[in-house]
C-alpha cells in the first residue's frame, strides 16, 4: 500500500513539528510530482501557486541576463523547499527554478493553505512558525554567501610586508 | 642570573632560512599556485599535518604557508599552495621552476588525526571541511585519512567550498579521493549554468554528509567567518566542540613564538595553533570585537 | 678601610665610592663590558661605565604622568634617582639588528647565507634596579625560555653579570610593590648595593649583598669592611622609606580574571579618546618584546634581513590578509593592557609588568596602566552589584 501524504509530509523535517491534525489540512493540499534533469519547476514572472518540498534529487534557482549565461543562485536538495513567493502578493515567481536531476517532490498547492490558514488562524500561526524558520535558515545562508568569503579581500597596505 | 645556552651548533637558526629549489610547480587557480620544494642540504626535515613554513622570496620578503603534503609522500618534496594575495606571495607564486627560496620550520601545531594507534577508537569518523585554499593545509591529513579509513571502519567525508567552480584547488584530486571511497561534496558560492554541482554555502554541504557526530573528529579550515559558522553547525548537529579543530589565521612573522605578532588573548596562534580545539575558551575569544 | 678578608655568598660587606671605582675595575679585569646608568639628552640611560664618574651623580628625577624632569644635585648621591626611558632589554634584545644577510653567488642563482653571528662581550649590569633585574627575568621566559629560544637574545645575556642598586628614591610614578619586584632585591643578582645616608662629609657608603660566588670573587679585590648591625640598619631604613613614599598602587589580586572578563568594557573607548597610539609605553617598557623583520636589498643583489622592535600600537602588528585584526586604539590599548596584565599570565606563567611606571612617565598624555586598571575593577564591581 503506498504511503499516505500525511505520511510523506511527516518524513520531512520541514514538517516534522507541525500537530497532527495540521499536517493533515497540509496533506489535502498536497499531491506527488516530479521533473526531469533541466526542466523549469517555476519561472521569473509566473504566477507563484506552489510550494514545492524536494523529495530527491537537486534544484538549481537561476537567474537570467541577456547576453550572460544564466546564474545558478543557489542549490537546493531532498528536505529544502523551493518556491516562498505564493505567500505574499503580488504572487509571483523572482526566480527561475531548474531541476539539476531528475526531481522527485510534494507540490503544495499556495492558494489552498492561504484559504485554510486564513479560516483557522491557529493553524495559520503553526504553519507560519514553519516556513518562517525554513526562511530564516535560507536568510543567513544567502548573507553568509553575500559575503565572498573566499574572494580577495582588499591588498596589504603599503610597505607591508606579510602575504 | 644565567640563561643556559640554548640552541646546540647544530640545530638550525630558527629565524635563518635554509635554501630549497623550486622542483615543480602547478598552477591551481588564477592565483594559486602550488610549489613543490626541495631542501638543498638534501634531507627533509619531519613535519606533521596543518604545519607551516616561513618562505622567503630573496629580496621581497616572509610569508606562511602550510605544506600541503602528508608526511608520508615527502619523497620529491614537499608541496606549498600559495595564493598571491601581496608582493611576496606574488614573487613566490612566480618562483619559476629549479629557482631558490628561502624555508624556515615547520613551525606550530597541526591537525590532531589520532596517528598514534589506539588513540582514537575504531570506526571513529572524520570531516573535513575546507574553504578556498583552506583545503591546502588539510590536503595531507585528507591523503593519510584515506588511507587509514580505507581499511577501517571509519568513513571520510570532504566537504569544499569555493567561491566558484575554477576556484576549487586540487580539483583533479578530488575524483582520485572519491575512488578512494572518500565522500567528498563541494559547493560553490556562484556558477554559471551549466554547473551541476551544488550553489551555497559550505554548510549547506553537512546534511548530505551522513556521519555519526558522536563518533566523529572535524577538522575545518578557511576563512574565519566561515569557520565559526561550520564549527557552530557542527556543534549543532551533536560534534563535540573539544572534537572541533580549526586552523587560525593571523599575522605569523618569526613562527616560534618571539615576535608577538599573532596574539589572540591567550594564545600565540604561531606557537599554540594555527591548529587549535573549538572548545574551552576559543568561541568566546572569537566572538569578542576586535579582539 | 679594609679588614680584606675573603668573602662569600650571602655575606655582607661596605664599600665606599672609591669601593665603587675598584669593583668596576675588577669587573673590567675579569672581561666583562661594565655598563650602567649615564646622563644623556636630559635623561638617565645607559652606558659604558670606566668609574663612579660616568654615573648620574648628584642626579635626582622628578617624574609624573607624561613628565619627567632630571635635576643636576649638589650633592654626592650616585644612586638618587628612579628609572629612566632606557631599560635592559635593549642590550640584549637590540632595537635594531641584522638577523642574516644572503649574497648572490655568481652564476648559480643560489644565494649563500651568512649569520649574522658577532661574537657580543659579556655585559655587566652596574646599578640595575630590582624591577629591572625582574622584567629581564620575565624578557629570560619569553625570548629564552620557550621551546625555541631566540638564539641572538641568548647568546647577548649569557654570563652577564648583575650588581644591583636597590632602590631608595622611587618617583611618583612606580609601583614595584604592588609587584613584588622592589625596592629591595630578592634574587637574580651577583652583588646588590644600597647606597645609605650621606655621612658627615656628604660622601657615601654602600652595604653591598652577595649573590653568587662570582660575585664574591669580583669583590674579593675591592677594600670592604664587614657590615655592621648599624649598616644593615640603616640599609633596612633606606628601603623601607622607599616603600613608604611609594604611593602609586596596582592591585593584581584577581586582576588576570578581571581583565579577561572586561573585554567589552567602555573604558576602552574611553581611553582611546585619549590615547595617541604613539606606541611610546611599547618602547619604555623593559619586558615589551614584539618585532618585526623587514628584508633590504641592495643593488649587488645583496639581501639582509632587519629584525626591529614593533608595538602592537601599530595597526600593521595584527596584519592578515585583508587587514588588520586590531583597527581601533581602543582596541590596540586593551590588546596591550591585558596582555601585560593577564594574558602574559597564560602564555609565560608571571605577569609582563614590573612596576617601574616608565609607561605612565613616557606618555606624551599621562595615561597610566594602574589608573585604567582600578577603573574597570571599580565599575566592573559597580556592574555586578547593579545586576545581582
Amino acid at each position: 500500500m503506498p504511503e499516505s501524504m500525511a505520511d510523506l509530509l511527516t518524513a520531512q523535517p520541514l514538517f516534522r513539528s507541525l500537530p497532527p491534525d495540521a499536517l493533515a489540512t497540509v496533506a489535502g493540499c498536497a499531491h506527488n510530482t516530479a521533473f526531469r534533469a533541466g526542466e523549469l519547476l517555476l519561472a521569473e514572472g509566473g504566477e507563484a501557486t506552489t510550494l514545492f518540498l524536494i523529495r530527491r534529487g537537486a534544484v538549481a534557482i537561476e537567474v537570467h541576463d541577456p547576453g550572460r549565461e544564466g546564474i545558478v543562485v543557489q542549490t537546493l536538495s531532498a528536505g529544502h523547499v523551493v518556491g516562498w513567493s505564493w505567500l505574499v502578493p503580488p504572487y509571483r515567481w523572482n526566480f527561475d527554478a531548474r531541476a539539476v536531476t531528475d526531481v522527485g517532490a510534494i507540490a503544495i498547492d499556495g492558494a489552498c493553505l492561504r484559504s485554510k490558514a486564513d479560516a483557522d488562524p491557529a493553524l495559520g500561526y503553526s504553519l507560519l512558525q514553519t516556513v518562517s524558520g525554513m526562511l530564516l535558515e535560507r536568510l543567513q545562508a544567502t548573507r553568509t554567501q553575500l559575503l565572498d568569503l573566499y574572494g580577495t579581500r582588499r591588498d596589504e597596505p603599503a610597505g607591508g610586508r606579510t602575504a | 642570573m644565567t640563561v643556559a645556552c640554548g640552541t646546540p651548533a647544530s640545530a638550525p637558526h630558527p629565524l635563518t632560512p635554509a635554501l630549497w629549489r623550486v622542483t615543480g610547480r602547478k598552477k591551481e587557480t588564477a592565483d594559486v599556485t602550488t610549489l613543490t620544494l626541495s631542501p638543498e642540504a638534501g634531507v627533509v626535515p619531519g613535519f606533521g599535518h596543518g604545519q607551516f613554513h616561513m618562505l622567503t622570496a630573496f629580496g621581497i620578503g616572509e610569508a606562511a604557508v602550510s605544506i600541503a603534503s602528508a608526511p608520508g609522500e615527502a619523497v620529491g618534496g614537499l608541496a606549498h599552495s600559495i595564493r598571491d594575495v601581496g608582493p611576496v606571495t606574488h614573487a613566490l607564486c612566480e618562483a619559476p621552476a629549479g629557482s631558490i627560496v628561502g624555508v624556515r620550520g615547520p613551525f606550530g601545531r597541526g591537525w590532531d588525526i589520532g596517528e598514534l594507534p589506539g588513540a582514537l577508537p575504531s570506526g571513529t569518523d572524520h570531516v573535513v571541511v575546507a574553504g578556498g585554499i583552506g583545503l591546502a593545509p588539510l590536503r595531507g591529513a585528507v591523503h593519510d585519512l584515506s588511507e587509514r579509513h580505507a581499511h577501517d571502519a571509519g568513513r571520510l567525508f570532504v566537504l569544499v567550498g569555493a567561491r566558484s567552480p575554477d576556484q576549487i584547488v586540487f580539483a583533479d584530486e578530488l575524483d582520485a579521493w572519491r575512488a578512494n571511497g572518500v565522500h567528498v561534496e563541494v559547493s560553490v558560492d556562484a556558477a554559471p549554468a551549466g554547473w551541476h554541482g551544488t550553489v551555497g554555502v559550505v554548510t549547506a554541504l553537512l546534511p548530505k554528509a551522513p556521519f555519526d557526530p558522536v563518533r566523529t573528529v572535524a577538522l575545518v579550515c578557511g576563512p574565519e567567518i566561515m569557520m565559526r559558522f561550520v564549527a557552530a553547525a557542527l556543534a549543532d548537529r551533536g560534534v563535540a566542540p573539544d572534537r572541533i579543530q580549526i586552523s587560525l589565521e593571523r599575522n605569523m612573522q618569526c613562527g616560534c613564538g618571539l615576535c608577538g605578532h599573532c596574539q589572540l588573548g591567550p594564545l600565540l596562534v604561531c606557537r599554540d595553533g594555527p591548529v587549535v580545539s573549538y572548545g574551552g575558551p576559543l568561541p568566546e575569544l572569537l566572538r569578542e570585537r576586535r579582539r | 678601610m679594609g679588614d680584606n678578608e675573603s668573602v662569600q655568598v650571602d655575606d655582607e660587606v661596605v664599600i665606599g665610592r672609591r669601593g665603587l671605582d675598584e669593583l668596576m675595575a675588577s669587573l673590567a679585569a675579569l672581561g666583562y663590558e661594565v655598563t650602567g646608568p649615564v646622563v644623556r639628552d636630559g635623561a638617565i640611560v645607559h652606558g659604558p661605565l670606566a668609574g663612579t664618574g660616568d654615573l648620574p651623580v648628584g642626579c635626582h628625577d622628578q617624574q609624573g604622568p607624561g613628565s619627567y624632569r632630571l635635576e643636576e644635585g649638589q650633592d654626592e648621591a650616585l644612586f638618587g634617582w628612579a628609572v629612566g626611558p632606557a631599560s635592559w632589554k635593549a642590550s640584549f634584545f637590540p632595537p635594531r639588528e641584522t638577523v642574516w644577510s644572503a649574497a648572490p653567488q655568481d652564476g648559480s642563482g643560489t644565494p649563500s647565507i651568512a649569520q649574522a653571528d658577532d661574537e657580543p662581550g659579556t655585559l655587566a649590569l652596574f646599578g640595575a634596579r630590582p624591577c629591572e633585574v625582574a622584567a629581564l627575568d620575565i624578557l629570560d621566559r619569553v625570548l629564552a625560555g620557550g621551546e625555541v629560544p631566540d638564539p641572538s637574545y641568548v647568546r647577548r645575556r649569557t654570563g652577564t653579570f648583575i650588581v644591583v642598586a636597590e632602590c631608595g628614591t622611587p618617583a611618583s610614578t612606580c609601583f614595584c610593590t604592588s609587584m613584588g619586584t622592589g625596592p629591595a632585591a630578592t634574587a637574580g643578582f651577583d652583588l646588590a648595593l644600597c647606597e645609605l645616608p650621606p655621612g658627615g662629609d656628604g660622601t657615601h657608603e654602600y652595604v653591598v649583598r652577595i649573590g653568587s660566588a662570582r660575585g664574591a670573587a669580583a669583590l674579593e679585590v675591592v677594600p670592604h669592611r664587614r657590615a655592621g648591625a648599624a649598616d644593615l640598619d640603616a640599609r633596612r631604613q633606606v628601603l623601607s622609606g622607599a616603600e613608604t613614599r611609594m604611593s602609586r598602587r596596582l592591585e593584581v589580586d584577581g586582576l588576570r580574571e578581571l581583565l579577561a572578563e572586561n573585554i567589552d568594557h567602555p573604558r576602552w573607548e574611553e581611553t582611546a579618546e585619549r590615547c595617541l597610539s604613539c606606541g611610546n609605553c611599547t618602547l619604555v617598557c623593559p619586558t615589551c618584546f614584539c618585532s618585526d623583520v623587514r628584508d633590504v636589498s641592495d643593488l649587488s643583489g645583496t639581501v639582509e634581513r632587519h629584525r626591529h622592535w614593533s608595538s602592537c600600537f601599530d595597526r600593521a602588528h595584527s596584519y592578515i590578509h585583508g587587514g588588520p585584526v586590531r583597527s581601533t586604539t581602543a582596541s590596540c590599548y586593551r590588546q596591550w593592557l591585558t596582555h601585560k596584565l593577564s594574558t602574559w599570565w597564560d602564555q609565560f606563567d608571571t605577569s609582563g609588568c614590573v612596576g617601574c611606571g616608565r609607561c605612565i612617565s613616557w606618555c606624551p598624555v599621562g595615561i597610566d596602566l594602574t589608573e585604567e586598571a582600578a577603573a574597570i575593577r571599580e565599575t566592573s564591581a559597580t556592574r555586578e552589584g547593579r545586576d545581582a
